[in-house]
């Protein structure tokens, strides 16, 4: 159930602080939209989840004669990546916003254009516009310097801009200049049709396709109130445990590359490899595209899958299990993961950290438990959580939700054999017009929203996607106050992702 | 440290032993084509959500742009479409990669040489993502994992452009890449070739081109090989090095 409060611009902060004050919820997504088209204006709509998993959508209109309102992130400090958002993408301006800077938009976009409104055509190029090249730290001082890094980095990675300011190898600022990947997805669905806009779904970010495909399709369900059967359900729910599996146990490894343990990067390379190719022998795919469709699954898990996935399952475990008690007795890595990149727990809470991140500095959110989808029912999972916050916290909680998960995987299989093959997709018609609707998934990375609103004639007019890699607006938080050669592991164990971020 | 390596030697060899044998079978390959089969209905190309398939007087599809999600296959009523089950071979053209293919190859032989002259047989990879979605760049890694170990092609990764022989491309070169892109290019020292990986690279297909997606690594740079799939998997993508280098062995 959704609770929807229309207001006036003006009174947005005040009643979201309200919200966040008196009903303890906490802001899930922000969205911006163009609505003139409908004789409306720009529409704002901030939603909430109440500790009941409830959301509430605080909703306004702003008049597209003078687009501006009040920036709900003086009182709600999360909504502060989405209002600048907003003011980048439809040129919407948050009055009052403390950080006023460009975030989406990068420096050299013209003045005045802006990609989300209906006016813009966003199947053409847009020209550079010449800019001044700035520092973007503030640390200034005797000694200080500003240390630029990327965006092309010199591992096999994704690109991202990093400023550190500091003084020696101390750092005293990180301010880090993202979307670079940013392929316009959001622009490239309005009007596009729902299998088209699922593919690109699916590629906002390859190594959480799924739980993003999955979000999606409950956006759309949710729009057609029409929903997949049991069977296609825990089918779902099986193969997001598996993704969560390949991801959390490459990400282990991945740390051991932040702190040069080769030895660490290798064992855990093959687990997770080995985790890739049953994807591939049950679902088709390495990474899992192609499986989830609105209305349910594109296939089936038979017998003989169910039965390689339970063998495989317990083979894995054991083995990650030997592979996780080597690392803890290797002191020497243990050791650098203590008390290294701290986040703050009132920090994560405020500024809206999802998944293992906040888990990690005590947060206990995990859409699993308090959204439960798919074939999840309330109590099947509960959220793991620590409260040290640093890096060997973020270790620990993916080590346990990996062990978690090979446990609930086999607790699905075993209720999934006692389904009857059934009708995968359940047609899911044509959408309603003028309505929105939203999907939630704990992805590998945390909490995914797909927030999906239809125009007139039912077709797709907005489509927002809030990937848990919004996290990075808490990663220089935690690189503040550390060293310059501890960045690749704090930076690994938040293991964030710039696609499905930048989108 | 200790645990590790006593862990180690209790672990047998993992490393694949293709391409002596075939990589594993999967079944969101790219689709097989029949052209007895075809009658140019055109249901598949109704259907392709990135107009890879295009049916006129005859039937075409364009490798480099699809993206294996199947959707063809499920509505061919003629059977002439069917469930691919190994990766599409990387080429040196794009026109190598339109099925049913033309004729005569192109410029290989001649590139082959020129390859095997200036670069021996040993390979220095620079990676660039030039705006992808993370899912190739993963597939780069693997090759790398103990599995696939590209290394034991002489193959290796290193973190300068300034030292590579060859710049691997992944991603559809966004508008905040491109920059970027050419300036990555630009300080490698000749002689170099450029590899597009995955469907993004080879031409843009899986994101609509426009203000913020491009249409792949050749529309900036001279693209040597162009590796298909979405993603590749990692032996296509060692294989795609290795038709760069000249060293190829066809394990089909
Ligand atoms: S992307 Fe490939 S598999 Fe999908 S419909 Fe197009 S040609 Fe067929
Ligand atoms: S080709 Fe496919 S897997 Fe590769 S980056 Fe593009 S969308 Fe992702």
């Amino acid at each position: 159930m959704i609770e929807t409060q229309n207001v006036a611009a003006d009174a947005l902060p005040e009643t979201c602080a309200a919200l966040v004050r008196d009903r303890h919820a906490r802001l899930v997504v922000m969205t911006g939209t163009d609505e003139r088209e409908r004789g409306r204006g720009y529409g704002l709509y901030y939603v909430f989840a109440l500790p009941s998993g409830d959301l509430v959508s605080i909703e306004a209109q702003v008049d597209p004669a003078r687009p501006e309102f009040p920036a709900v992130t003086r009182v709600v400090p999360a909504a502060h990546w989405y209002e600048r958002e907003v003011k980048d993408l439809l040129g919407v301006e948050p009055r009052g916003h403390p950080d006023p800077r460009r975030l989406v938009l990068h420096d050299d976009w013209p003045h005045g254009l802006h990609p989300l409104r209906k006016d813009f055509d966003g199947r053409r190029g847009v020209g550079r516009d010449p800019h001044p090249h700035e520092p973007l730290t503030g640390v200034r001082g005797d000694g200080v310097m500003e240390v630029p890094v990327g965006p092309i980095h010199a591992g096999i990675i994704e690109p991202g801009h990093f400023r550190f300011g500091g003084v020696g190898e101390l750092v005293f600022q990180l301010e880090a200049r993202l979307f670079y990947t940013h392929r316009g997805i959001e622009k490239a669905a309005e009007g596009a049709g729902v299998e088209r806009v699922l593919f690109l779904a699916e590629r906002v970010c390859g190594a959480c396709s799924l739980s993003n495909a999955v979000a999606y399709s409950q956006a759309i369900e949710n729009l057609t109130e029409r929903h997949p059967g049991l069977r296609a359900r825990i089918i779902r729910s099986v193969l997001l445990e598996l993704e969560r599996l390949y991801n959390h146990v490459g990400d282990v490894a991945n740390l051991c590359a932040g702190a040069a343990l080769q030895l660490g990067v290798y064992q855990g390379g093959v687990l997770k490899e080995r985790l890739q190719e049953l994807n591939a022998a049950v679902a088709g795919h390495r990474y899992l595209f192609s499986v989830a469709c609105p209305g349910g699954v594109r296939r089936d898990l038979d017998a003989a899958a169910q039965e390689r996935i339970r063998r495989e399952s317990v083979a894995i475990e054991s083995e990650f299990r030997g592979y996780v008690d080597a690392l803890l007795e290797t002191e020497s890595f243990m050791e650098r993961l203590v008390g290294t990149g701290v986040l703050d727990h009132d920090l994560a809470d405020e500024l809206g950290a999802v998944g293992v991140a906040a888990r990690s500095s005590g947060v206990a959110r995990d859409v699993r438990a308090s959204q439960p989808y798919a074939a999840l029912r309330p109590g099947m999972v509960s959220p793991v959580v620590r409260t040290e916050g640093d890096v060997r916290a973020r270790m620990l909680v993916r080590v346990e939700e990996t062990f978690a998960s090979f446990g609930l995987i086999r607790e699905l299989l075993h209720e999934l054999a006692e389904v009857p093959p059934a009708d995968l997709v359940t047609p899911i018609g044509p959408l309603p017009s003028d309505r929105w609707a939203m999907g939630m998934v704990e992805s590998p990375r945390g909490e995914n929203v797909h927030w999906v609103m239809t125009g007139a004639s039912g077709e797709i007019a907005r489509y927002r996607v809030r990937s848990a890699s919004y996290n990075w607006a808490l990663v220089p938080f935690a690189v503040a106050g550390n060293l310059l050669p501890d960045f690749p592991l704090i930076n690994k164990s938040f293991e964030l992702c710039y696609a499905c971020l930048d989108r | 440290m200790l645990s590790l390596l006593r862990r180690r030697l209790r672990l047998a060899t993992v490393t694949s032993r293709w391409p002596d044998v075939p990589a594993p079978l999967i079944d969101r390959a790219q689709p097989v084509f029949d052209p007895a089969r075809c009658d140019l209905n055109g249901a598949c190309a109704r259907v392709c959500p990135v107009g890879a398939i295009v049916v006129d007087t005859r039937f075409a599809l364009d490798r480099a742009r699809c993206i294996s999600c199947s959707r063809c296959i499920e509505v061919c009523p003629t059977g002439a479409l069917a469930q691919g089950l190994t990766f599409a071979v990387p080429e040196r053209t794009r026109s190598d990669l339109v099925e049913p293919r033309a004729a005569v190859a192109t410029k290989g032989e001649e590139l082959a040489s020129r390859a095997r002259h200036v670069l021996g047989r040993s390979l220095q990879v620079r990676h660039l993502d030039a705006g992808s979605c993370n899912g190739c760049d993963w597939e780069i890694n693997a090759t790398t994992n103990a599995v696939h170990d590209i290394q034991r092609f002489g193959i290796d990764f290193v973190a300068s452009p300034r030292h590579a022989d060859v710049l691997l491309v992944t991603g559809t070169v966004t508008r905040n890449l491109e920059i970027a892109a050419r300036r990555t290019y630009d300080a490698m020292s000749a002689p170099r070739l450029v590899v597009a990986v995955g469907a993004c690279a080879a031409s843009g297909s899986p994101y609509p081109t426009g203000y913020a997606s491009g249409e792949g690594a050749a529309s900036i740079l001279p693209v040597d090989v162009f590796i298909p799939g979405c993603p590749p998997r990692p032996e296509a993508i060692i294989e795609g090095l290795l038709l760069a280098v000249g060293r190829i062995v066809r394990a089909r």
